[in-house]
């Protein structure tokens, strides 16, 4: 029919670019097109004309400029010498760190409370309501100032923890320190043969995945379940285990002598004066003698090396007065031994400690991290929580009295039937929460957290005073993180959404 | 139709940008009101008093520049900055001019496009701790937690200091004095670090002043200045001579007691230069002849400003050091009115 419509052979002429609706669309877009390549043209002509005006002209070789700067929290190395650049790189990943842990509590949160409030419960899932409502109705940059208010104001400084009787303690066995300056928790050192114990982990994890596949086949065909929770639990955690124990007893087996010259002969280590010891940095073995010379309750100086050598000429020269020799070159240090030590286990943790003016030793989690951390997270749970509970509500009733017709348990239809049918609806939501707790993060500088808005966008721009550079590359790295989380996401979705044959 | 309102708004954007291009004194004569950065609060140089309206040794620089050019010195909107914002909002166009304890470098005098019209306090850059600290160096801070401004000449001087004393130490930086001082009064931070004159004006302000002390090493030179867009000459001389204005008086002996018996005319040919009665030096700057006497009589002399609001009798008690006049023994140096 629509054939008869068209004169065969017509030509074509210039007006129907207008008047004839197959291309009337097309010369609509392609006008469209031009005006906005001509307004963008505009907007750069406009942009350099003026910046050549004010004699700035858009340079990017500030980033190869030493920064000057100092930042507190580097994921990698970093000092006032490095460039611009990598002052970039450490925001950079500063952003990433806490929009990564944001993005984990966030959901773990937000599915919790959007499950809760939907509970038969009713104080509960009143509780909740109070918490949606309280959370994503107050500007989430008023929380992240009220978390590093409390952080600053309730808890003690670190010097309250000095003393015999001291205003405040240290948690769980002096391992976690809370202080107003940041939590410090204590720091994994890897031993000999730690590796094999993390390759084990690895090995029994990928393990788990196969014993899952193999479990789900064996139920379809035979209707048998398994407890593959347990099971998976046994896999990863007896192997590992064993290595541990293994390596932690040959390191055991390995005697050192802390030698000193700062000792009277066969007096007690106790009875130390001023001790002052060399080390390896950063070895399993220095942590245990740091820690030997600390019970005794003297203030240890540590002078820190990077090879075994350096170190025993440092003590022979007499830089420091203590240090650590292997039983079976004993002979060859001068000095008292004093007291034995052993290797350590495969994996130890270094305790943090109070020394001068602040804590040592462990990991610092800056209260700026934490506040910014939590504030985030917990804002964006409430958003999260109502993505979750409008997917769960989008499932029909009829489902689930269904599957619970068929005989599921309540535990079961939630699994099998209501969230994988729910996640459809709460993906996309998802998404744009996790987008908003990247591009939320930048509010950091509120409360002195190094983001790459505090670096690049903020010290940088401010000393070199790129302010445009620095803007643009600033908006290009959102861009390339957002996009980058959304690509993924977006992957996820396909994978859950409703297949249709 | 949609044709002339698109030209339409061409024409007024390119009016919109002829008119930001004339001259800034014109600009400011035209809108009868100096725009005006100033700091976000900073007792004695920048504060709003209880009646808010802002008083304070910068501010009498901004006060100063509204009485020469507009002959009125309330004819100010102040427009509060952070260290972090205060470069752009000037070159923004935001404001006329820029008076917020601003250090002058030669990188920010040639590579940020400002002029720097000379200095109204010379600082350096100091420490702050608690006295119970038991510190009495600044090199016995090894390790320790430092509160310090973003964005400032501070930053930079404060790891130049700790690198090239083989120190360590942890930044924590802050946007605005009064999180700096939160941060600093509950311990957040061991020491606080910014301009000597600044550490000054915020240990007034503790209620417990006496507790915390000023470590004796100053570790760089901080000229502090008023700054306008490079390119504007004739706004920039009268920014200038403004606060020459202020000095010279001191140093001429002309003060807001004596200032309407001079201005009748006296024998001394430089002072009738400066009010105006001999010569033409307010016609050279574009501005009336009596500029110079509606600039002290609204902020008083150098010596009066800095006394009323930072000097030994106030809160903040600065003593006048480098900044007495170059004839006692200071650096206060006004190049001379003719």
């Amino acid at each position: 029919m629509a054939m008869a419509d068209q004169p065969a052979g017509k030509s074509f002429r210039l007006s129907m670019l207008l008047y004839d609706t197959r291309y009337r669309s097309i010369t609509i877009q392609v006008i469209m097109m031009l005006a906005f390549i001509a307004s963008l043209v505009w907007l750069l002509d406009n942009m350099y004309t003026n910046l050549a005006k004010a004699d700035k002209d858009p340079d990017f070789a500030f980033l190869s400029s030493s920064a000057g700067y100092d930042i507190n929290q580097r994921l990698i190395e970093y000092s006032s010498q490095s460039t611009h650049a990598r002052a970039w790189l450490v925001g950079l990943l500063n952003t990433l760190l806490v929009a990564f842990l944001g993005c984990i509590l966030a959901t773990v949160l937000g599915v919790s409370i959007g499950v809760m409030r939907l509970s038969k419960n009713w104080i509960v899932s009143r509780l909740m309501t109070v918490y949606v409502e309280a959370f994503r109705n107050v500007p989430v940059l008023l929380w992240i100032v009220f978390a590093m208010a409390i952080f600053i104001e309730e808890f003690p400084q670190p010097r309250e923890f000095r003393g015999e009787d001291a205003a405040a303690a240290m948690y769980f066995w002096d391992s976690l320190a809370l202080t107003n300056r940041g939590w410090y928790i204590p720091r994994p050192v890897f031993n000999d043969g730690s590796m094999v114990v993390v390759a084990t982990f690895i090995l029994a994890f990928i393990g788990t995945i196969f014993f899952g596949k193999w479990a789900k086949v064996r139920q379809e065909t035979t209707g048998v379940i398994l407890p593959t929770g347990w099971i998976k639990l046994a896999i990863v955690a007896v192997p590992t285990l064993v290595v541990f124990a293994f390596f932690s007893f040959t390191n055991g087996s390995r005697e050192y002598s802390v030698v000193t010259t700062a000792l009277a002969e066969g007096a007690e280590l106790s009875t130390i004066d001023k001790p002052k010891v060399c080390v390896v940095s950063d070895t399993a073995q220095s942590v245990v003698l740091q820690e030997l010379l600390r019970a005794t309750g003297n203030k240890v100086k540590v002078a820190e090396f990077d090879t075994e050598a350096e170190a025993r000429t440092a003590y022979q020269s007499g830089e420091c007065n203590t240090i650590g020799v292997a039983m079976a070159d004993l002979g060859s240090v001068e000095g008292v031994a004093a007291t034995t030590y052993t290797h350590g286990n495969a994996i130890l943790l270094e305790q943090p400690y109070l020394d001068g003016f602040n804590f040592k030793g462990g990991v610092h989690l800056r209260n700026s991290l934490i506040a910014l951390w939590l504030a985030l997270s917990l804002y964006t749970a409430a958003f999260i929580a109502e993505a979750v509970r409008a997917g769960i509500m989008a499932i029909n009733k009829g489902q689930s009295e269904a599957a619970a017709a068929l005989g599921l348990r309540q535990k079961r239809v939630m699994n099998l039937v209501v969230l994988p049918q729910a996640l459809r609806v709460i993906i996309p939501p998802l998404i744009s929460q996790y987008l908003n707790i990247t591009k939320n993060s930048s509010l950091a500088l509120a409360v002195g957290y190094m983001d790459v808005t505090g670096t690049l966008g903020g010290i940088t721009l401010n000393q070199t005073g790129r302010a445009l550079e620095c803007i643009l590359l600033l908006m290009i790295t959102y861009l390339a993180i957002s996009l980058t989380i959304s690509t993924v996401m977006n992957l996820y979705n396909n994978s859950v959404k409703l297949k249709e044959r | 139709m949609k044709k002339s309102v698109l030209l339409g708004t061409f024409a007024a954007v390119g009016v919109m940008a002829g008119a930001a291009s004339a001259g800034t004194l014109d600009d400011v004569i035209a809108n009868d009101v100096l725009k005006c950065g100033v700091s976000t609060g900073q007792a004695g140089f920048a504060a709003p008093d209880e009646n808010g309206r802002w008083e304070g040794f910068d501010v009498a620089v901004c006060r100063a520049v509204a009485a020469a050019v507009l002959g009125d010195q309330d004819k100010v909107q102040y427009v509060p900055l952070s260290s972090k914002v205060r470069f752009t909002a000037l070159s923004s166009g935001e404001i006329d001019m820029l008076s917020r304890a601003t250090t002058w470098t030669l990188s920010r005098d040639a590579d940020l496009g400002f002029t720097f019209l000379g200095v109204n306090y010379y600082d350096g850059q100091g420490f702050m701790v608690r006295k119970d600290l038991g510190v009495g160096s600044a090199t016995e801070l090894d390790g320790a937690t430092i509160c310090i401004t973003t964005g400032t000449t501070t930053e930079l001087n404060l790891a130049d200091y700790f690198r090239s004393n083989g120190m360590s130490y942890e930044p924590v930086p802050i946007e605005t004095s009064a999180e700096a001082r939160g941060q600093y009064l509950s311990g957040a931070c061991d020491v606080y670090t910014t301009d000597a004159s600044a550490l000054a004006a915020q240990r007034a302000t503790f209620e417990n002043g006496d507790e915390h002390m000023v470590l004796p090493e100053i570790i760089s030179k901080e000229p502090l200045g008023p700054l306008v867009r490079e390119g504007d000459e004739p706004w920039g001389d009268v920014v200038r001579w403004t606060l020459n204005a202020m000095i010279a008086a001191e140093e001429l002996g002309i003060n807001r007691g004596n200032l309407e018996e001079l201005a009748k005319g006296t024998n001394n040919p430089e002072v009738n230069r400066f009010m105006g009665t001999e010569g033409n030096i307010g016609e050279m700057l574009g501005l009336e002849a009596n500029w110079a006497v509606n600039v002290i009589a609204a902020v008083g002399n150098y010596g009066e400003a800095f006394e009323e609001h930072i000097g030994e009798e106030t809160a903040i008690g600065l003593s006048r050091g480098l900044n007495a006049q170059w004839t006692q023994g200071g650096l206060m140096y006004s190049p001379p009115f003719r």
